[in-house]
């Protein structure tokens, strides 16, 4: 008998062919469970595993991936060009698209091979699962639970409103919605309320200071004169709107004086989807590079357990390092760092120092530098980091050398670009920092805030937008989506850009129309 | 873990959104509909379009950064041989490398927004709001097509209608009812009498066979009331197929870009007719001093050289019709392009022609005066109009489904024919 017969008995293949069947995609799923629950110890949601066809691929694309979604033209729009890319044969599909639910719902396309079926099993039901089940922003900001039957709920509300108030009613509203859906979020978690009980506790104890202290000659004290009765009501007022607001969509859905209450109700379904997709945004990097480096432990661990074969192995080799390529930057193919590589060598990177540190990395990244436990050190990671903190966290001066990461500033008054760092000792503070900056949305996305209402007046709404680093807005699209805003608010809309200075640099406004 | 297979689920959920999508930019796309029915090679007008929409009417506006302007930071991949320092000149236009694509955040930086009508939605919005000119003629036509179908029974009624089962179902019942002998029970009496030895018995019997036989006497087998014969009524059939005439003066006289307008227009009317009906046949007749049938090819491509009689185009149409296409068969529809010359005796046959024979079988009948452009502007007004014009003016003011326009140039072939065919278009 020779050595390698013996190391792969070929009776532990879990399949042979590329085709699937449901019996294999059972068999291979419970030997990825196996490793990546019982060996890897993560930890998701229940599974479920859908087939579905390429078409019916082409209609989940549109509706942003979720299986139950109201109707709107824009996604018929996306189906529209999703739907020509594909059949041209310029963009192929996604092998699999996941869910963020309870059970977490991964579709998997019947064109796929076995070996595919595999990957996409390990990448999504495994790697995407435990992201989502673990990291803080999903915890925090998205309700796995309820989501399905909340977007069940919309989809009814939606379209029992469209029958009641017509299509184009309920179109109008959404549109305006669908542009603020960038401003429509909140980009931290809510304080804390005190419950009722520290409530009461929190009044008593008020109360028993104020008898304990109670001296009747206070109130002869002579006091300052109140400011004047106006500007304080109009503190009040202000204090009462919770201004200034970055959620625009928000202070919308609560203070418009136009909307009636239907219209409020689906201001409410967009912001409540765009909170829930928002970790998402925050987390591109991470999530993928947390999929992609599972994927790659669990087929590898299958192959050396002899549970697949040399040619799957190959197959699987080569789609995952399409998934990973980076082109440069001079490349024609670039656009833009691809998170699917940076995460997943940020995580084999992690996996190096943890267990295999140099003296570079014990001085750079002391914390986790040897500390032998891999998964361990990942999941922390996972859970309790996004994009930008978790670059600024663990991007290693070795992987900043083998991506040979370089930073350029491009500032309007240089007729050149400046290469500021490059992959050196002086360079990688900088270039960490700025590659973190990246991916901040406080730095990525535009700030805007509800600044005022002329309540006395003529209800003009005010939004104040503070340039970050002198970088204006497109201002056909923000004129655009502010004639949206004065549709939904009703009354004039004015937003000024303010730069750093508080200097005012632009001002636009709007009208509803009619 | 829970595997599903769902790809049995109805497919198409995009559906809905997709028909929003085209309605709401409907207006962009006729616009885009009839632009490249002008534009199309003319082979293929039923197949499906690709419709550019000016991405402005269908964007959805983000408050977003720009791609230019203040001052940025890019990390990029792929250092080869910068160090700390080094100045790149900055590119002519666009964002830079890493800005390149921030002014398109879903990667739709293209102008116009492109895809594929499917041929129903295509013709959904070339047609839309126009319709078959089916005026009162066609009520009359009704009453020429018809079809005897089965309805119920009646008492009276031609031999050869005679419905058996009922009529012995109705015989039956009343036998029954009567008490009228059946024949076994007669057979029984008579072989009792012929074996009975007894004459008291045998004269009690026979009395009582004779009784019988006087019932079965009175009593019919069958009797005019039970008879039920099928009933027959005649319904209107609906007419599923329609043939297209087109008459074309193809003299010296008419030019090639005005045959190519003519073609047009004969176009849309085939595919608008196609629309409608199961089945369309068109038949060309093109003529110059004589009339003749030919193919299409030869229809529009030849060239021949002669006068122009119009009448004898409409003669030929007439025989045709007479021919080959019955009236309770075949919607009729006529359309005749011309440059409105004729030859000047000919005009008074050509009303005649018109008026008596052929508007009183078709169901429309177009007229459409093709205009050479460089003429457009001397004949444009209508007191310029030619002879056949001034003579068809006289017929159509007293038919409703005859109809003339002009047409100048290829802008006009749409418009006019929507005129033609429009909902709204007044009866004459």
């Amino acid at each position: 008998m020779s050595t390698a017969a013996s190391q792969r008995p070929a009776s532990r293949l879990l399949y042979e062919t590329g085709e699937w069947s449901f019996d294999t995609l059972k068999r291979t799923y419970d030997a990825i469970e196996e490793i990546a629950v019982g060996e890897m110890g993560l930890d998701p949601y229940p599974n479920q595993i859908e087939m579905i066809s390429a078409e019916q691929m082409l209609d989940a694309y549109s509706s942003i991936g979720m299986p139950v979604f109201y109707s709107h033209w824009s996604f018929g729009k996306r189906f529209v060009r999703d739907e020509k890319l594909y059949r041209k044969g310029y963009t192929g599909l996604a092998y699999e698209i996941v869910i963020n639910s309870n059970p977490c719902i991964s579709y998997i396309m019947e064109e796929n091979t076995m070996t595919m079926q595999a990957l996409v099993m390990a990448h999504a039901a495994f790697g995407h699962n435990h992201f989502f089940k673990n990291n803080y922003l999903f915890k925090e900001g998205t309700d796995a639970e309820g989501i399905l039957d909340y977007l069940s709920f919309a989809k009814a509300y939606v379209s029992r409103c469209e029958e009641q108030h017509g299509i184009a009613a309920v179109e109008r509203v959404l549109d305006g919605a669908h542009a603020l859906m960038d401003q429509g979020v909140n980009r931290y978690g809510r304080r804390a309320r005190p419950s009722l009980a520290e409530e009461k506790k929190r009044a008593d104890a008020r109360r028993a200071h104020h008898q304990s202290t109670f001296n009747d000659l206070w109130r002869t004290v002579p006091t300052k004169a109140k400011p004047a009765a106006t500007e304080q009501e109009t503190d009040a007022a202000f204090h009462r709107l919770g201004l200034p607001e970055e959620n625009l969509l928000y202070f919308i859905e609560k203070f418009s004086p136009r909307l009636q209450d239907w219209e409020c109700e689906l201001v409410r379904i967009v912001r409540l989807i765009a909170q829930y997709f928002y970790p998402q945004k925050q987390t591109k990097v991470m999530n993928e590079g947390c999929a992609t480096y599972v994927h790659y432990r669990i087929m590898n661990r299958l192959y050396d357990l002899g549970r697949i074969g040399e040619g799957a192995m190959l197959e699987f080799l080569a789609s995952h390092s399409n998934v990973v390529f980076q082109p440069d930057f001079d490349d024609p193919r670039f656009s833009g760092l691809n998170p699917y590589a940076l995460g997943f060598e940020m995580m084999r990177d992690i996996e190096r120092v943890v267990t295999d540190p140099t003296d570079e990395d014990r001085a750079y990244l002391p914390q986790i530098a040897g500390n032998g436990d891999v998964m361990g050190t990942l999941k922390t990671a996972w859970a309790e980091f996004r994009d930008d903190s978790f670059i600024a966290q663990y991007l290693s001066p070795r992987l900043i050398r083998k991506l040979r990461l370089f930073k350029l500033a491009d500032r309007s008054e240089d007729p050149h670009y400046r290469v500021d760092a490059i992959h050196d000792e002086r360079g990688y503070e900088r270039v960490r920092r700025a590659l973190a900056r990246q991916y901040d949305p406080g730095h990525r996305d535009p700030n805007l805030q509800v600044t005022g209402v002329d309540l006395k007046g003529n209800r003009r709404l005010d939004l104040t937008h503070r340039l970050n680093n002198d970088v204006p807005l497109t201002e056909q699209d923000a004129l655009s989506v502010l004639s949206y805003i004065a549709d939904l608010w009703g009354y004039d809309v004015l937003l000024h850009g303010l730069d750093s200075d508080g200097t005012e640099r632009y001002r636009h406004e709007a009208s509803p129309p009619g | 873990m829970n595997i599903v297979d769902r790809r049995l689920n109805p497919k198409g959920k995009s559906h809905t959104n997709r028909q929003r999508f085209i309605r709401l930019a409907r207006d962009t796309l006729k616009e885009a509909v009839a632009r490249s029915i002008k534009e199309r090679s003319l082979g293929d007008v039923d197949t499906k379009e690709v419709v550019n929409i000016p991405k402005k009417r269908i964007q959805e506006p983000r408050f977003h950064h720009s791609a230019r302007g203040g001052n940025r930071e890019h990390v990029l991949p792929g250092n080869k041989e910068f160090v700390q320092g080094d100045t790149l000149p900055k590119p002519e236009a666009g964002g830079g490398e890493g800005g390149g694509r921030e002014g398109s955040p879903d990667g739709e930086g293209e102008d116009n927004f492109q895809f594929a009508l499917s041929r129903e939605e295509y013709l959904d919005i070339l047609f839309d709001e126009l319709e078959l000119p089916d005026l009162a003629k066609t009520h009359l036509k009704e009453a020429v097509a018809l079809r005897t179908t089965r309805a119920g029974y009646s008492h009276s009624g031609s031999p050869s209608n005679l419905n058996l089962v009922r009529t012995m179902r109705n015989s039956l019942a009343r036998r029954i009812a009567l008490h009228r002998p059946k024949a076994p029970e007669i057979e029984a009496l008579e072989a009792e009498i012929a074996a009975t030895e007894d004459e008291a018995r045998r004269a009690q019997l026979t009395a009582r066979l004779e009784k019988l036989a006087r019932r079965t006497r009175y009593i019919a087998y069958i009797d005019p009331v039970d008879l039920r014969y099928n009933r027959f009524e005649p319904t209107p059939k609906p007419n599923a197929q329609a043939v297209m005439f087109c008459l074309m003066d193809v003299s010296g006289s008419m030019s090639e870009s005005m045959k190519e307008l003519a073609k047009r227009f004969f176009l849309l009317l085939h595919l608008f007719l196609s629309r409608k009906y199961e089945k369309v046949e068109i038949v060309f007749i093109r003529h110059t001093s004589q009339a003749k049938e030919v193919d299409e090819e030869t229809f529009f491509r030849s060239q021949e050289t002669g006068g122009t009689v119009v009448s004898t185009a409409l003669a030929e149409m007439q025989r045709i019709v007479a021919e080959r296409y019955p009236l309770e068969d075949w919607n009729i529809y006529a359309a005749q392009a011309s440059d409105g010359d004729n030859y000047s005796g000919d005009s008074e046959t050509c009303t005649r022609l018109l008026r008596d024979e052929l508007l009183p079988l078709c169901q429309y009948f177009a007229y459409v005066e093709v205009v050479d452009e460089r003429e457009a502007g001397m004949f444009r007004s209508e007191a310029n109009a030619s002879a056949l014009w001034r003579d068809y003016k006289a017929v159509a003011d007293g038919h409703a489904n005859f109809a003339m326009r002009r047409v100048f140039s290829k802008a006009d072939i749409f418009p006019v024919f929507h005129q033609l065919f429009s909902k709204t278009r007044k009866a004459a």
